[in-house]
């Protein structure tokens, strides 16, 4: 769906100002619905037994003592999820049925092993610890290296690496080797005057959102059944669901409560599937709400990874040649998402010769999910790391080495297709100019600059306008409001209508009242179904037209639409007053019936977004403690349709960046068991810990889309990773190879390697 | 013809070639034509793979024009958070 060349140009009336939001106000006074605010009459609770061990073969689970518990209506094992044609056919569903519940081995401390539902959460507590597991405990492994070691515990005996010849006969836990680039990167090094390679590490870190998982399952005798539950994706939950519960998918319907955040966490399902096959054993309302421990131990984090990078330069600031290759293990089962790692890695530059090799590693850690760009943050970290480095070994500003070097429209990026409109050059040269830039800085302080980039992607997207008798509007949108998109929504119809933005109201469609939606991922809401309901609005406008038009007697192709309202498309139409959607609204019974607008595509063309961060940094060189002074953004949006909602993306995705490099991290003890399951000991930045995050949105307009919008929702977390590292570098004369940048770790580095205060 | 070029693992799976020339109006006929050009590559295409026309990328769309001149690249089946 092209740029609308002309209407992009015009001011816009509704689209680009700022409004309340229309969840604002039921999500300060309590009133909204989360997921675990839904009840049912006869509503049974749910817990889960999980394993305590990385890796366990399951030798045999009596639950008859359990089961004998009065108040216990229901038990669920391996057993419940029997093989069916669906799940046999797809890798990716029979790897979610393992994940969701244990079948012959226990993969890793959290795996789900059994659950029960019973009348009240207690009993449910109780029956947990009366089922008995025999469990074999095998030998573990969670880091990624180590896992792809020759002599590393196995995880899967049937996974063979994909990618390398002659792979086929050993079991691994290699899942994949992949690789990517162009040009000749020797001799692109040859031609370099100064080269520089380092190896990073990065810690796995929880998307950590406030909610826990939580859904209420209700499965009718006819065998329907519905399912409420907080998702970033309630059709991908009936579908997944119901495959794996053996169910046709017209038998279930699903709705998305509130969600208290996502960031890519909440596009798989979890506990869903087993409250469903629950409820069907018995014959009531199941619930089940996850706890923090839970959420950590057996949701997905992001991957680990470990991450080599070279890159060579001429002494004018040219890049000549850059590789990498990258490590990610995505925990229990293969699909770290090392592939968007390294095609976005060296994305914001265009040195003629890249070449990026891609291992993805399976480990004893809870299968990955998708975080916020998935994949790109810790390659970005790596190679601004090393970028940073260059533009100070080659005495040049560190944001003209960029520029110098910057991915522009037209050039051809790393993973290969050549740009068409894209801003980064626009972001490097407004951090540049922006006051924090040239803030002085003190003892102990260093300012960090990074650049960071993401796809973005569309899909699949369905639409539903419905005009309402007094002129306002019903929109029904299927992708779940992760970060203000009903607020967008609004005002995208508003606009094309041409209707105040609060005569819009937009609810998320349960899954029975909308054509299929993808998840909300990918930052591809506010661009597609922003494009669908833009139109749908038109297509709405068009039957409003219609109806004028029968009201007027003259031709349909006679009338237009102009600032909410039917008027003569020209002299020769004849003479008639506007005629107001409120009016036209009023007769619809009169004219022909409902007035709606609907729309749906498979939409691509999301434009891919870019950012540069600021950070000015300091180090307390006694506790290791790092504070974030300053923090600046700037960050392409193509347009952006609600500023303060764009501002809230960037703000938060640069917070959770924050966490990623100080403090988060899974740690582990010598039993592959989760330490630190909690917010007490896993550290995510809190508001005392931060500055006011300054933003700037730039906007080049995306091509694809009718007002130019860029999704934004996941490139403000690619580049904090590596500014603040580069900040903490400037700070104290040592450049930080592993994150998080933790206190200790910190210490250590500056004890090994800084330099000495008098040389600062 | 438009120029085909195959995101760097998979050359592996087409005796090592890089690029081929295909005469097809959509990405669902150029899928075809490739798989069979490079039998090995044909399950891969089948489970999935993103499709870059001309800068811009298609998870979905298999019946997106392709033009004489386009630049087509076959990418990794892509995803986000």
């Amino acid at each position: 769906m092209p740029l609308d060349r002309d209407i992009a140009p015009n001011p816009f009336k509704v689209v680009g100002h700022r409004h309340n939001r229309p969840d604002g106000v039921d999500k300060v006074t309590g009133r909204a619905k989360f997921g675990a605010d839904m009840s049912a009459p006869g509503m049974l609770h749910a817990k889960i037994l999980r394993s305590p061990h990385a890796h366990a073969r399951i030798r045999s689970i009596d639950t008859s003592k359990a089961a004998a518990l009065p108040g216990v209506k229901a038990i669920v094992t391996r057993d419940d999820f029997p093989d069916n044609p669906a799940v046999l056919a797809d890798g990716e569903l029979t790897n979610i049925r393992y994940n969701v519940m244990a079948r012959e081995k226990a993969l890793y401390d959290g795996h789900a092993v059994a659950a029960v539902a019973a009348v009240n959460p207690r009993v449910a507590r109780k029956a947990l610890s009366l089922i008995e597991v025999d469990y074999e405990v095998l030998p573990h492994v969670v880091d990624v290296e180590l896992a792809m070691a020759d002599d590393a515990p196995i995880l899967h005996d049937h996974l063979r690496t994909e990618g390398v010849d002659g792979a086929e006969d050993k079991p691994t836990n290699i899942a994949e080797r992949l690789e990517l680039g162009h040009g000749d990167v020797e001799a692109g090094f040859a031609e370099a005057d100064i080269v520089i390679e380092r190896q990073f590490r990065t810690g796995a870190a929880h998307q950590g959102y406030i909610e826990p998982h939580a859904c209420l399952a209700n499965v009718s005798g006819d065998g329907s059944g519905e399912i409420w539950c907080c998702t970033q994706g309630h059709f991908m939950v009936r579908d997944v669901c119901a495959q794996i519960a053996g169910m046709d998918v017209s038998k279930l319907r699903v709705t998305a409560s509130e969600i208290g955040g996502g960031f890519g966490g909440k596009t798989t399902v979890f506990i869903e599937p087993v409250a469903l096959v629950l409820s069907r054993k018995a014959g009531k309302p199941v619930k089940i709400v996850m706890t923090r421990d839970e959420v950590f131990r057996a949701t997905g984090p992001t991957a680990s990874s470990a991450i080599w990078v070279k890159i060579g330069a001429k002494k004018d600031g040219t890049i000549t040649a850059a590789e990498s290759e990258l490590k990610y293990q995505g925990g229990a089962f293969p699909g770290s998402p090392v592939s968007m790692g390294a095609m976005a890695a060296f994305a914001c530059y265009q040195p003629k010769a890249i070449k990026a090799i891609g291992w993805d590693v399976v480990t004893n850690r809870p299968k990955q999910a998708a975080y916020r760009a998935p994949g790109a943050p810790m390659a970005a970290f790596a190679v601004e790391s090393v970028i940073e480095e260059m533009a100070y070994a080659l005495g040049m500003d560190p944001i003209d080495f960029r520029l110098k070097n910057a991915a522009t429209s037209g050039s051809r990026s790393s993973y290969g297709p050549t740009y068409s409109d894209i801003g980064l050059v626009e972001t490097l040269e407004a951090a540049k100019a922006h006051p924090n830039y040239s803030v002085k800085l003190g003892p102990n302080q260093g300012r960090g600059v990074s650049c960071g980039f993401w796809f973005n992607f569309g899909g699949q997207t369905a639409v539903t306008l419905n005009l309402n008798i007094d002129g306002t509007v019903a929109l029904s949108v299927g992708t779940p409001d992760i970060g203000g998109s009903r607020a967008s929504m609004c005002a995208m119809a508003a606009e094309e209508l041409g209707i105040p933005y609060h005569h819009v109201q937009t609810i998320i469609a349960d899954t029975g009242s909308l054509g299929f939606n993808d998840v909300t991922d990918g930052s591809r809401v506010t661009f597609a179904s922003g494009l669908a309901t833009i139109e749908a609005a038109r297509n709405a406008k068009k039957v409003l037209c219609e109806r004028a038009a029968k009201m007027w007697g003259i031709a349909a192709d006679a009338v237009k639409w102009e600032n909410g309202a039917a008027v003569p498309a020209g002299p020769n139409a004849g003479e008639f007053p506007p005629l107001t959607i409120k009016e036209i609204a009023k007769q619809a019974g009169e004219t022909g019936g409902p007035i709606a607008g609907h729309y749906e595509i498979s939409a691509d063309g999301a434009g891919p977004s870019f950012a540069t961060h600021v950070v000015d940094a300091e180090v307390d060189r006694g506790t290791g403690r790092i504070t974030i002074l300053r923090y600046l953004i700037v960050q392409d949006a193509g347009k952006a349709v609600s500023p303060a909602y764009v501002e809230g993306q960037m703000q938060g995705g640069a917070v959770q960046g924050i966490g990623w490099a100080l403090n988060e991290e899974y740690i582990y003890n010598d039993k592959g068991v989760m330490e630190n399951p909690g917010f007490l000991d896993y550290r995510v930045p809190v508001a005392s810990d931060l500055p006011m995050i300054d933003t700037q949105i730039v906007e080049v307009p995306n091509p694809g889309h009718p007002y130019g919008v860029r999704g934004v929702g996941e490139t403000s977390i690619v580049p904090p990773l590596g500014a603040i590292a580069n900040a903490v570098a400037a700070a104290v004369g040592a450049r930080p190879e592993e994150l998080p940048m933790s206190p200790p770790r910190l210490l250590k580095l500056m004890k090994e390697q800084a330099a000495p205060l008098a040389a600062e | 013809m438009a120029k085909v070029i195959l995101w760097g693992s998979l050359s592996r799976l087409a005796e090592g070639r890089k690029e081929f020339d295909i005469d097809a109006p959509n990405i669902d006929r150029m899928l075809t034509a490739l798989g069979k050009a490079a039998p090995k590559l044909k399950p891969i295409l089948d489970k999935g793979v993103t499709v870059s026309v001309d800068g811009t990328l298609y998870r979905l769309d298999r019946f997106q024009k392709i033009e004489p001149d386009s630049e087509v690249f076959i990418l990794p089946k892509m995803a986000g958070g």
